[in-house]
């Protein structure tokens, strides 16, 4: 299960070390905005290091790439594709074009390496306004994309916006981004929300994430991670409600009921889909019903 | 009549400092003590030769006595943490009588007993009177408590007082009373009180650093000795400072009231006090302003002299009772033995202070630090110095895994039952040796440059000098 993905500076050797001890459960090696252009070597070849000598068997690895515009991008896919990150993300995805470029390139290097094809993914960093206007085209643009991911910070740029805690200014954005992304079916995640020090704002904005319909976060800082997984992890109290569910529909199916209800309200499939979905999440943490 | 003399050099005289007598300091001025330079440079010029400096701690802003060393002023030290700044030198072989370490806990038992007698005790004080009633908590220089310097002025054949606040007799909010003192010398300045702060008294930002703050509080609380009457140490590290930080989280979340927090003072602990996380807090030495502030102020918040903080010999002491110490280390061995007094390279860069004390006194030991540092494990097969014995140790926190002394399988089991990720130490070794690859033995040189006497007195480690 991905809640939460933290952003690790691929040039901070004594960060990455770390990075699968720090709660997240997926990290980003950074060979992109976090490294400088005279730093870029270094950094990917520090990112392949780690990758191969290091035990990242507790987290996913995705390794943000440059983007497809940069004399960097296949480079970064050369290095690290060999070492099969779960996913690889390209930034500043502005169309499905850029999806199939970069889709291409790496299917030539799975061939190459006797890889079988889409067994790297790719998130689809969409930090553009003409990449969020094109956001579903982007998401099913091929079957190697497994999720969108929000970057409001050069968004709200391009958009000539303040950003801000609140987040107004992306509400926009969220929301066709969540559309999309579930439109193709695929994940989405939403923008790191940057104050590090600002506990109470990093649960309101994962809070407001959660309830727009993201899979998860990003987040620059470890200290952002225990929240967000808190927060895009199940509730007890779905939990259990959700045991409710599949309980009535057991007891529905052996009385022959066709028309189930529960507490007074009519149980149908969105709410038996969701009900599983919980359930599947709450056994991938360890979490079970409550003792009642 | 009163105890004031003209000038340090009329004190020195009227004390009878001679050559090859043993002086005393104390270090609650930390990195910003005037007094020990002071003192010695005086000696220097009057030609006293072979003298033994008995200092608590000596710090950075104490390399003057290199050149005292040197030039054959000062022929042996003792101290109970040596920071890097004279901790090189000393290493490089500077001397040829190796220097005594000790805890702060054996260093006034020695005195009090007389294995180390002092000729002539100086104390550094911020505010005293001119009869030798003295403070630390009010004057320009103030630094809060005195502790360490209660057996120098109780047991010492002569005590100079050294102030920069003389106040008219008396002084009755005092810490050491006159009947322990010969002199009073009025100075302009005693130390820079900006430089009580250590760098290591503000929580830590570095995440690894919480990550294993969090799981040692976790620890805490899965260990059984989180409840009403809980006693409690922390040393003045980031990571160590973080863990009370959750601890503090967990204790006002569950309402749970600690009876005492202990040791050197940190801003943070005065916080937990005011919080109501403790009902005390015993205090041998502050470690910022903020501790200063409210040792002046608070009832709460009390003095403890060294002896009742951590002495072996006394019929108790407060470390006796406490039911939880938090500590760092340099290098932690298979047997659990820590080291903490040298670096990775064999130079020393600290000391027991009171580590070892409190790790023999508490229920529960802990030791937070990371599995490596700078590309080094710090789990090894054997510590280049024995500071604190395993046999006290209870627990390693890392960022990697938990071990437990085998010697408490019943911790280890609490441990487990809360699903924290506890390992055997030699599997921590391994995890860091993966990372870091096995480093290369440190050589050292034949010539011993320290000895270090544990609180009951037996030499547990010698230091040799780096090549």
């Amino acid at each position: 299960m991905r809640r939460s993905m933290l952003f690790l500076p691929g040039n901070t050797p004594n960060v990455i070390q770390n990075g699968d001890v720090l709660g997240a459960d997926a990290v980003i090696f950074d060979l992109e905005d976090a490294v400088a252009p005279d730093q870029k070597d270094a950094a990917r070849i520090l990112v392949r290091n780690a990758m191969t000598f290091l035990d990242f068997s507790r987290v996913e690895t995705i390794v943000r790439i440059n983007s497809v515009d940069t004399p960097f991008w296949k480079k970064d896919l050369d290095t690290i594709l060999p070492l099969k990150p779960t996913l690889i993300m390209p930034p500043k995805t502005s169309a499905a074009q850029d999806v199939l470029t970069v889709d291409a390139y790496m299917s030539q290097l799975e061939d190459k390496l006797g890889m079988a094809r889409n067994t790297v993914r790719l998130i689809p960093l969409i930090e553009t306004a003409l990449g969020l206007e094109n956001a579903f085209q982007i998401a099913a643009a091929s079957s190697r994309v497994a999720a969108l991911f929000l970057g409001a910070e050069d968004l709200t740029a391009d958009l000539r916006c303040k950003r801000t805690k609140e987040g107004e200014e992306i509400a926009y954005a969220r929301a066709r981004m969540v559309a999309a992304a579930r439109a193709a079916g695929v994940d989405v995640y939403d923008t790191p929300f940057t104050d590090v020090n600002d506990d109470e704002g990093i649960r309101v904005d994962t809070e407001k994430a959660k309830s727009l319909g993201f899979t998860g976060k990003a987040s620059i800082s470890p200290r952002h991670v225990p929240v967000i997984n808190e927060v895009f992890s199940p509730s007890q109290r779905d939990i259990d409600y959700a045991y409710e569910v599949m309980e009535a529909i057991r007891i529905a199916k052996e009385q022959g009921r066709g028309a189930i209800a529960l507490r007074g309200k009519m149980i149908d499939a969105p709410i038996v889909n969701r009900a599983k979905q919980t359930i599947e999440a709450a056994e991938e943490l360890g979490l079970g019903r409550s003792d009642i | 009549m009163d105890k004031v003399v003209h000038s340090l050099r009329e004190a020195i005289e009227l004390a009878g400092v001679k050559s090859g007598m043993t002086v005393s300091f104390h270090h609650h001025m930390r990195n910003g003590d005037f007094v020990l330079n002071m003192v010695m440079e005086e000696l220097a010029q009057m030609g006293v030769k072979n003298l033994t400096v008995n200092a608590s701690s000596v710090f950075d802003c104490h390399r003057p006595l290199i050149d005292h060393i040197r030039s054959g002023v000062v022929t042996k030290l003792c101290c109970n943490y040596m920071a890097a700044g004279v901790g090189r030198a000393i290493s490089a072989g500077l001397m040829d009588t190796p220097v005594e370490f000790r805890t702060h806990g054996g260093r006034p038992a020695d005195i009090v007993s007389g294995r180390t007698p002092i000729d002539v005790a100086f104390i550094a004080a911020p505010t005293a009177d001119t009869m030798g009633n003295c403070t630390g908590k009010i004057g320009k220089s103030a630094c809060g408590s005195l502790g360490y310097a209660y057996a120098d002025a109780m047991y010492a054949k002569k005590v100079v007082v050294i102030t920069d606040n003389l106040v008219p007799y008396p002084l009755t909010e005092r810490s050491i009373d006159e009947t322990y003192i010969d002199y009073v010398v009025p100075v302009e300045a005693i130390g820079d009180p900006a430089g009580i702060v250590s760098g290591t008294t503000k929580i830590t930002r570095d995440p690894v650093g919480l990550v294993m703050a969090e799981t040692a509080a976790k620890v805490i609380q899965a260990s059984g000795l989180l409840k009403d009457g809980f006693s409690f140490q922390t040393g003045a590290g980031g990571a160590t400072l973080a863990a009370a930080k959750y601890l503090k989280d967990i204790m006002l979340r569950d309402n749970i009231h600690g009876s005492f927090g202990l040791g050197g003072i940190t801003g943070y602990m005065v916080d937990m006090l005011n919080a109501g996380c403790f009902q005390k807090l015993l205090d041998v030495q502050c470690f910022d302003l903020k501790a200063v502030e409210s040792i002046r102020q608070n009832p709460n918040h009390s003095e403890v002299s060294a002896m009742h903080y951590a002495s072996p010999d006394a019929k108790s002491a407060a470390v006796d009772s406490l039911d939880v110490v938090l500590l760092g280390a340099t290098e932690v061995d298979l047997g659990f033995n820590v080291n903490v007094h040298t670096d990775s390279s064999g130079s020393i860069m600290g000391g027991s202070g009171g580590h070892s004390d409190t790790a023999a006194g508490a229920k529960l030991a802990m030791i937070i630090a990371p599995l490596s540092r700078a590309r080094l494990p710090i789990v090894r097969d054997r510590v280049q110095c024995i500071s604190t014995p395993g046999s006290t140790i209870d627990v390693l926190v890392t960022q990697r895994g938990v071990a437990v002394n085998p010697a408490r399988p019943e911790l280890k089991k609490a441990l487990e039952d809360a699903r924290l990720p506890v390992c055997s130490i030699e599997e921590l070794k391994a995890r860091a040796e993966a990372i870091c690859g096995t480093p290369r033995a440190v050589r050292h040189g034949k010539k011993v440059v320290a000895d270090v006497i544990y609180r009951d007195g037996t030499v547990i480690d010698q230091l040799y000098n780096v090549e």
